[in-house]
């Protein structure tokens, strides 16, 4: 298993050196580092000389990629690329273009993004799951038939109506929790029951629908018809015997995404105000700040590529068959 | 189940009976409740709060209470009035000759080569509580030595533990002019100032090339260095020269540009490590004002407590008439701050904002265009009102309107609609009538504007009211008020510059123009959108090249652009603030100015440069006259409007009063906690039967299932559903 894991981590390379690459050419094709000073510099009485000074205290005065002035390896090394993006590698953040350290603010606004997206994957999967199972036990009678219509009516409805409509209804109307805010402690529950309810019921009518379509794939097996004849209950088969062998494409949804959950939920954050990396990433985009946008590009590939690795080792968990070859 | 819904109501009739716990939607802590504490927020973290570097509103919002520069603007008088902040008066300048002879007040401006200011502060001011200044028992600093080590436990500038005082000096204030010239800080007034500080040019060539000798991060001494035209003269006393005569710098005297910032301070956060943990000036400022950042993480929360050692300044005793029939001299005498905390909540959407100020969870809002008609309503004579659930609420409503103009540019260096032929002077008339202001602001701002005449706004000198005020070549002056040229009007016009019904007379060929500004999504699209209608009324065609501020920003100044959108808000209340924004030097594409038409009138230079250096009077007013008329004539812009702003306010926020350029008026606020809280209790008491139904539901709608489930789980193979053959 080792072998395979660094073999993984040595495939992972050259793809992190490509996002880097291409969010560097994506983002320096938009933005000039001129563009970027004038964002920062303000509004008001911007001057070029303010313009140059602000490009060398940040090293974007520097070539891009080539340095053509420079000799021998300071050709490539001597550049913007070179200088921002190579020392991801070994995880060093830098400092965004506002001053401010980058790895600090990462490892603070990570924990509200996790408070709001680990309570939403959890509670969202024990439901989802339940739910789907329990339509594929009622297959083909009203109950399957009109929540097949229900998740088909709230996979329709965007992901703001909920947000907006829980926060009128259970903060405003209702006046049950805040509309919005973050603490830290045990006054943050108060603020994670609006979002993380919104979260799950959100993504009920697309996961249970999918789950309810890998369940009845596998409710009409042999092996379930096997276990009925010997007299199984049924709450038994579903649970028991029927999750455990849809576990492949379950798993294949849900571990990839569970390093990802640090990186936050962008609408959910800015309307819950929540200061989490959600809305961290998209300051930085509205602010033109390229230091902070390419670290959490590279951590979110990176968050990926280790997301893709556990669910290889975990198919070997629930699958005997599978093996690191 | 059946117990649970039983406590559910149970609970419920207890509310119900008119018990009035604490509401379970305040995001504030229980510890909070009935403090003396206002409450606002921020939706985007400030990008500086180092007075050097700061020059936005939502950054001014913090810092101006937090520092203390030498002026301030009265809270209630107007026009806008200069008064002592840190300083004991409002220093007169004492002029200068080439040769340095002193020169009396009446002389004339070519003959000032110098203006002296002498500012004395008050004795007796002393600094908040701070790290940078904490000593031990033999005076020495706490924290002047740290190493690297000594920072574990260490993240913010509350962690650590010593803190203390000193007097201000008038050192300091010079320390923070220095300041600008800093290689590292980049100023955005220092171009600015270099052309009228004696001596800062020369200060930051001098410190650009000692910062050059320095490690990246090295600290740049500024203590070793002079400025020939500042000098302390006393403990509280410093002189400023500036070159000429500039009686704008009194202004800029009232800025967090020239607050005091100790020596100290730079010491203590230049110390390895602590940039590293976001410990900076920029983060955590040092000031002597009535309130100190106590909490900084623009993540969630920042606060602003009471600064302990700020005292001798009381409320004002005058104002303008009907300030006193308002309350507003109620507290007259008291000493400030009333308020003592100042939290402000992130808070990125406008509509949990609103929601949570009807909660009563913010003590003051704006009104955005989504709550416009929740909030107001117009009377029969046009008249902005309350609306009734807000007057049920108790809250207040204030209008002002605001010291910035909006307007639609013509670049002048432009072949079709720039120059200063009669041709052209007639196309760009033609497009002001014909884009109709009045109905923008209808339609886009809920009427909150005032159709702009000119460049200089309400409440700014030179602004003139009445018939007198208006632009005579877009309006006409009919019972008692300005009435827009019509459209035919506009047509003649435009005929007369060659374009008959829109098109060119010598080829046929339709006129198109192009209309470059910033912005994109639904509500910039509706506007260009009009924008197109309203030329399209005379026959020309308009294109709308939306694109983003840098584009946009970049288009300007290489003077790509026909017709370009663009506002300014005022730095200080002077007419020179805006005028300038039409003065040939200051032109985008040739010295990177603020000129964006690049508009350049000699008659109107000439009456610039000797309009800038006077004070007000009818002179001056006379001059400023003959130069609004002068671009009226020649229409580089079609002046569009003077945004109107309206804001709300609880019952129990007392003594506001918008004010346009004093930014530091939290300490004048007062609030009425224990009506806050009385009014929160009865607004917010939870709802629950929703919840007892939710559950009732979900309990009805399982039964049927469960039932099914049992019954199935019982019943055994069917004959009828077996195959044939079986």
């Amino acid at each position: 298993m080792i072998a395979y894991i660094i073999r993984r981590i040595a495939y992972a390379v050259p793809i992190l050196i490509g996002v880097n690459l291409i969010t560097f050419l994506l983002f320096f094709v938009v933005n000039s580092p001129d563009d970027m000073a004038r964002v920062h510099l303000g509004m008001k009485r911007v001057t070029p000389e303010a313009i140059v000074k602000w490009k060398q205290d940040r090293g974007y005065d520097k070539p891009l990629a080539f340095n053509s002035s420079a000799t021998g390896a300071a050709k490539l090394t001597d550049t913007i690329f070179f200088d921002k993006s190579v020392r991801l590698f070994v995880f060093e953040f830098g400092r965004s273009d506002q001053g401010r350290d980058i790895g600090y603010d990462i490892s603070t606004r990570m924990w509200p993004s996790l408070a709001i997206a680990l309570p939403v994957f959890l509670l969202g999967l024990v439901s989802y799951i339940t739910f789907a199972l329990l339509m594929a036990f009622f297959r083909a009678t009203y109950v399957d038939f009109w929540g097949v219509i229900l998740c088909v009516a709230m996979m329709s409805i965007s992901s703001l109506f909920y947000i907006i409509g829980g926060q009128f209804l259970v903060g405003k109307l209702f006046n049950l929790v805040p509309i919005s805010g973050y603490d830290v402690g045990a006054e943050a529950l108060k603020f994670l029951v609006l979002p993380v309810v919104v979260g799950v019921v959100g993504g009920i009518g697309s996961s249970t629908r999918w789950y309810r379509t890998i369940f009845l794939e596998e409710i009409n097996r042999d092996y379930v018809r096997t276990a009925r004849s010997k007299g199984v209950s049924e709450m038994r088969v579903l649970f028991r015997h029927v999750l455990q062998n849809a576990m492949i494409p379950v798993l294949t949804g849900v571990v990839v995404v569970i390093p990802l959950l640090f990186m936050g939920s962008l609408i959910t954050e800015a309307f819950f105000a929540i200061p989490g990396l959600g809305s961290y990433t998209i300051d930085a985009i509205n602010s033109q700040d390229f230091a902070v946008v390419r670290a959490m590009v590279f951590l979110g590939s990176v968050l990926y590529i280790v997301g893709l690795i556990l669910t290889d080792i975990s198919y070997t968990l629930v699958d005997p068959r599978v093996r690191f070859e | 189940m059946v117990a649970f819904l039983k406590r559910v109501i149970v609970l419920a009739s207890v509310f119900a009976a008119g018990c009035s716990p604490a509401p379970w939607n305040n995001p504030y802590p229980a510890r909070d409740d009935g403090t003396n504490t206002l409450y606002s927020s921020f939706t985007e973290r400030p990008r500086h709060l180092d007075p050097v570097q700061s020059y936005a509103m939502n950054e001014f919002a913090l810092i101006a209470n937090i520092y203390q520069p030498p002026l301030q603007y009265h809270y209630l008088k107007r026009p806008y009035q200069l008064i002592p902040f840190a300083a004991t008066a409002v220093p007169q300048p004492e002029f200068f000759d080439v040769q340095g002879r002193r020169l009396p007040q009446n002389a004339r401006a070519q003959d000032i080569a110098y203006s002296d200011y002498v500012i004395r502060i008050r004795p007796g001011i002393r600094y908040q509580p701070h790290p940078a200044l904490a000593t031990d028992n033999q005076g020495r600093f706490v924290y002047h030595g740290l190493k690297r080590r000594d920072l574990a436990g260490i993240h913010a500038i509350g962690d650590f533990k010593e803190r203390g005082t000193r007097e201000l000096v008038a050192a300091d204030y010079v320390h923070q002019i220095k300041r600008l010239a800093h290689p590292r800080l980049h100023s955005p007034i220092m171009q600015l100032m270099s052309e009228y500080i004696v001596g800062l040019k020369e200060l930051a060539e001098q410190l650009a090339g000692e910062n050059k000798e320095l490690p990246r991060d090295g600290f740049l001494d500024l203590t070793k260095f002079d400025i020939a035209g500042v000098q302390v003269t006393d403990r509280y006393t410093y002189r400023v020269r500036v070159r000429g005569k500039y009686p704008q710098f009194l202004y800029w005297l009232a800025m967090p540009f020239f607050a005091p910032v100790p020596p100290e301070a730079d010491r203590f956060y230049a110390q390895p490590g602590l940039a590293q943990k976001n410990i900076t000036l920029d983060w955590f400022p040092i000031g002597t004002g009535p309130y100190m950042l106590t909490v900084n993480n623009p993540n969630r929360q920042m606060v602003l407590e009471r600064n302990p050692n700020y005292e001798g300044e009381l409320y004002p005793s005058e104002g303008e008439p009907g300030d006193a029939e308002e309350g507003l001299l109620r507290d007259a005498g008291k000493p400030l701050p009333f308020v003592d905390k100042v939290v402000y909540s992130l808070e990125k959407e406008q509509i949990p904002y609103w929601n949570k100020f009807l909660q009563g969870y913010y003590d003051t809002s704006g009104i955005s265009s989504d709550t416009f008609d929740e909030a107001v309503q117009f009377s029969g004579q046009g008249d902005v009102t309350l609306s009734d659930e807000m007057r049920k609420r108790g809250i207040r409503l204030q209008t002002s309107v605001g010291t910035t103009v909006f307007y639609l540019g013509f670049n002048m260096l432009d072949p079709v609609v720039g120059g200063y032929s009669e041709r052209a002077r007639k196309l760009r008339i033609a497009i002001s009538i014909a884009v109709d202001q009045e109905e923008f602001i209808s339609i886009f701002r809920n009427g909150r504007g005032v159709p702009a005449h000119g460049p200089i706004p309400p409440g700014i000198f030179g602004y003139r009211e009445g018939k007198d005020g208006i632009n005579p070549y877009v309006y006409d002056w009919k019972d008692g008020s300005p009435r827009r040229k019509s459209i035919e009007a506009a047509q003649r016009l435009l005929a007369q510059a060659g374009y008959p019904n829109g098109r060119n007379a010598k080829t046929g060929e339709p006129l198109l123009l192009n209309l470059d500004a910033a912005g994109a999504g639904p509500d910039s699209k509706a506007r260009f959108d009009w924008y197109v209608k309203q030329l399209d009324k005379i026959g020309v065609q308009l294109v709308v090249r939306a694109t983003d501020w840098n584009r946009f920003q970049d288009k300007v100044r290489k003077g790509n652009t026909q017709l370009y959108y663009l506002g300014w808000g005022a730095d200080y209340p002077d007419p020179e603030n805006f005028l300038f924004l039409l003065h040939g030097k200051q032109s985008k594409v040739k010295t990177a100015g603020e000129n964006a038409s690049n508009y350049v009138n000699r008659e109107f230079d000439s009456l610039f440069e000797q309009m800038k250096n006077m004070d007000n009077g009818p002179r001056r007013q006379a001059i400023i006259d003959r130069m609004v008329a002068v671009a009226c004539r020649d229409a580089p812009w079609v002046w569009s409007f003077f945004p109107k702003n309206f804001s709300l306010q609880h019952a129990w926020v007392f003594n506001s009063k918008p004010n346009q350029m004093a930014n530091n008026s939290l300490k004048y606020q007062r609030i009425d906690p224990a009506m806050r809280e009385k009014l929160r209790r009865e607004w917010n008491q939870p709802v629950l039967w929703p919840v007892a139904a939710l559950f009732l539901l979900l309990a009805l709608s399982i039964l049927p299932a469960v039932f099914m489930f049992r019954r199935r789980e019982r019943a055994t193979a069917r004959l009828d559903v077996l195959p044939e053959k079986a």
